[in-house]
């Protein structure tokens, strides 16, 4: 069963007198974390409660309802110059600034300038028991009080119900350049990205793909463009070899690197956490299994393609081993967080302050 | 002035718990010993804790919390005891868990670029231990050449460069904390990508309530390539508060924005000497990254000053040179005894385009009060530092200028902004709590609260006052 709520006071009747369990749902672009588990399980629709709250772009941010479209956010920004810039995935997909901070996805951009963690400033949620509650706050710097706003960055509905966000946003890039670096298989390409990493190049993005290949984003003014590339490409290290992409094949690229599309038909997307010396044991074992996976933020974070008909049990072993997690994005919702769950008698304690009669899915 | 706690429950038990623990000579219960743990950097309170332990392990740690526990002990963790809110005011009846000792980098990794470090590792000494590596930790409190990680991250700490680097919170991967009743939790781990709630941000800046970090995992960057400094003097604190509203909005992104009134930069003259050239008012900017960058944005920049009004701008790229303007900055605080007896410091933030009516206000509540007020500020983001002057010998002086503090706080609430930036609440800003957030919210911190620690031993009386919700 679907309910809508369109404004705040239905969201809170809604959880006040629910009697089964809730799940938020936004935009639906992750139906993985959007799709009620069981059927006794109402969905809660927010994407009504859509648009900007406020926003004076001298302030560099802005207050939206949770379930306003990232598409809306990021041309209202532009008309200021102004973005997100961690590429907030899924977008054509139809994501919500919500869905975004409760599935805790980044997108390229991260590299440079941080993920939604770094620039969700205030957050105004519904907690278990049908109170509104908010924590931060609409300035950019501000330690009063916890962190709920942080707490909601990969919360997957299971906290509260988000109504109202505030993000902070920084100014767009007035150029951008792509480079295509072909470094021979994975493993060289994490010693790219690692050479790159501790160099003086601000790169804005940088992508790994299980070829080799790298894709790297220098953003910034146009002026000095030209000549950070003329130094960067001869610094490359030996035997890597890059290639300038014409802005309209940069984009287009760029743009299926944050809404996923290489996916392939019959697979489902999951999104992991990473490190530099996760991405060729995690590779192996997403390979094993004859998925696809691409490799974001300087490999940060892996965003794996598996096969619909492949069990996740060797995917949940390998990332155990390394003491990472993942959760499923696309395909039939999982019950929990895939490899090694942190929190422990922390989060069982916050769960239950915030959802005393277990409303939300566990 | 004292802040009560309960009544010791039983100090000779917990006495023969800690003794047990096997502490020596690390644990102090002679008065004169007590004595020196009383306060931190928030002096006007003070408060002779029952025991000091000095503990050098983590283990220990998670003794004495057990011990604690186990007894109904409230206790209090502190590193270098720099905070300016009180939030490692030690308890009487309570025991103070020195975490100075436990300050050992543990690894680094520099293909990472992070590092596992001890809570009372030196913020300062995080950066020296990774610069061979090209590396340096970020966050940057006026205080970090003394102050802990461990007290960064329950505070967190902001800095001179948070406009462009975050606050602590935003360079903090991981963690292990002992909880308040003693059992020991891991949160969040080596990748910069949170998956599940972001248990580590929720810790951070949680002022000791939540337990005690032993062990954390911080995110290092690169030292960069280049860095331009630009000071730039105004005749008046309105025209460089224009100046700095003017090029955030040119979408250029400084590193740092500071402002400086002509109070402070006396004060600063008269201790460091940074030689700033004289004015009503001073703005430093920091341009840092890439060379092909920085020498574009630097054009850019002293466009925008030169347009700003200002009277004089001097720029460097000389690393002596910057250390010494950082110096003046960072030691502006402590300046201002050359100034006056006493001082009170706020950390109020109001959104940045509200910077000129609230320097404005303030001008006029001082005035009102009949007190001096020098202004330090990270303009940037809105996060003003005012200086209440006093001299705590004239009867009622503290009173006052605390009244004028409580006034500066409500006029950030009022404005859209926050009564702490990057200090915290502790002691000295939990009556101010309750005015920024509603009664839900104030009923819900306290709920999360009771909810980890219902016996509330960790850090009592810290951010959410004793009485208000105590049942």
């Amino acid at each position: 069963m679907t309910l809508a709520a369109e404004r705040v006071d239905e969201v809170r009747d809604l959880v006040r007198g629910a009697t089964g369990r809730l799940l938020p749902r936004g935009g639906g672009s992750k139906p993985a974390l959007s799709t009620p588990p069981h059927d006794d399980v109402v969905t809660v629709d927010v994407s009504g409660l859509r648009g900007i709250v406020a926003y004076d772009p001298a302030e560099l941010t802005f207050i939206a309802q949770a379930g306003t479209p990232i598409a809306e956010l990021d041309a209202a920004l532009a008309e200021h110059g102004q973005h997100l810039p961690f590429d907030p995935p899924l977008a054509p997909a139809g994501a919500t600034l919500g869905g975004v901070v409760a599935a805790a996805t980044s997108g390229p951009g991260a590299l440079r300038s941080g993920g939604v963690r770094d620039f969700v400033i205030g957050v105004r949620f519904v907690d278990g028991a049908g109170r509104l509650v908010s924590g931060g706050g609409r300035v950019v710097k501000n330690a009063a009080g916890f962190d709920l706003p942080k707490l909601m960055v990969g919360s997957r509905g299971r906290l509260g119900v988000m109504v109202e966000l505030s993000m902070k946003v920084f100014p767009r890039p007035r150029a951008s350049a792509t480079l295509e670096i072909a470094a021979g298989d994975l493993r060289a390409a994490v010693g790219v990205a690692a050479a790159l990493s501790a160099g003086p190049w601000e790169l804005d993005a940088l992508e790994l793909a299980p070829d080799g290949r790298l894709l790297a984003r220098l953003a910034g003014d146009p002026e000095p463009m030209e000549a950070r590339i003329a130094r960067l490409v001869p610094a490359l290290p030996g035997g890597a070899t890059a290639r300038r992409l014409p802005a309209s094949e940069a984009e287009a690229l760029w743009r299926a690197t944050a809404d996923a599309a290489w996916v392939p038909d019959g697979m489902r997307l999951l999104r992991a956490a990473c490190t530099p010396a996760a991405v060729a044991p995690l590779w192996d074992a997403v390979a094993a299994a004859g998925g696809d996976a691409r490799f974001g933020r300087a490999g940060s974070v892996a965003w794996i393609a598996w096969p619909a008909a492949a069990p996740l049990n060797a995917l949940d072993a390998a990332l155990d081993d390394l003491g990472l997690a993942a959760t499923a994005l696309t395909g039939p919702p999982l019950p929990e967080v895939l490899g090694a769950v942190r929190g422990g008698a922390f989060a069982q304690r916050i769960r239950a302050a915030l959802d005393p009669d277990r409303r939300f899915l566990d | 002035m004292a802040v009560s706690a309960r009544a010791p429950a039983g100090s000779e038990a917990i006495l023969g718990d800690l003794r047990a623990l096997g502490l020596g000579e690390r644990l102090l219960t002679a008065p004169a010993e007590l004595a020196v743990f009383a306060s931190d950097a928030l002096t006007a309170f003070h408060q002779r804790p029952m025991a000091v332990v000095l503990a050098e392990t983590q283990d220990e740690v998670v003794g004495v919390v057990r011990a604690c526990h186990r007894r109904g002990v409230p206790f209090v963790a502190r590193g270098s005891g720099t905070s300016l809110s009180g939030g490692s005011l030690p308890l009487e009846g309570g025991v103070l868990i020195a975490l100075n000792r436990l300050n050992r980098v543990r690894r680094v990794d520099p293909q990472a670029r992070l590092a596992v470090v001890e809570p009372g590792v030196v913020n300062l000494d995080v950066s020296r231990a990774v610069a061979p590596y090209g590396l340096h930790y970020a966050p940057d409190p006026s205080s970090q050449s003394v102050c802990t990680i461990g007290g960064n991250v329950a505070f967190n700490s902001g800095g001179a460069h948070c406009l462009r680097h975050g606050m602590t919170a935003n360079h903090v991967l991981g963690m292990r904390v002992v909880l308040p009743d003693g059992e020991v939790v891991e949160l969040g781990g080596e990748s910069l990508e949170p998956v599940g709630p972001d248990w580590t941000g929720m810790f951070c800046g949680s002022e000791g309530l939540f337990g005690i970090a032993l062990e954390l995992t911080v995110r290092l960057v690169p030292i960069p390539e280049a860095v331009h400094t630009a000071l730039a003097v105004y005749d008046s604190l309105e025209t460089a508060g224009d100046a700095v509203s003017r090029i955030v909005a040119s979408g250029l992104l400084p590193v740092a924005l500071e402002i400086m009134d002509r109070l402070a930069i006396e004060a600063a003259e008269a201790s460091v000497k940074p030689g700033y050239p004289p004015g009503e008012a001073l703005l430093i900017v920091e341009l840092e990254g890439g060379r092909e960058n920085v020498d574009a944005d630097a054009v850019r920049l002293a466009g925008l000053l030169r347009d700003s009004g200002a009277t004089h701008v001097h720029t460097t790229e000389d690393p002596a040179e910057r250390a010494l303007i950082w110096k003046g900055r960072k030691a502006a605080f402590s300046a201002v005894g050359w100034l006056a007896p006493d001082y009170v410091v706020q950390d109020g933030v109001v959104p940045r385009t509200h910077l000129g009516e609230a320097l404005a206000e303030i001008e006029r509540l001082a005035a009102a009060a009949g007190l001096r007020v020098a202004n330090v500020f990270h303009a940037g983001d809105g996060n003003l530092h005012p200086l209440i002057l006093f001299d705590g010998r004239e009867a009622g002086a503290l009173e006052r200028a605390e009244a004028l503090a409580g006034e500066i706080l409500r006029l950030c609430i009022r404005l859209g902004g926050s009564i702490t930036g990057e200090h915290g609440v502790g002691v000295e800003k939990r009556a101010h709590l309750p005015e920024m957030f509603g009664p839900e919210d104030m009923a819900l911190m306290h709920r999360l609260r009771d909810a980890v620690d219902p016996d509330r031993l960790a850090n009592r009386g810290k951010m959410l006052a004793v009485g208000d919700g105590w049942s």
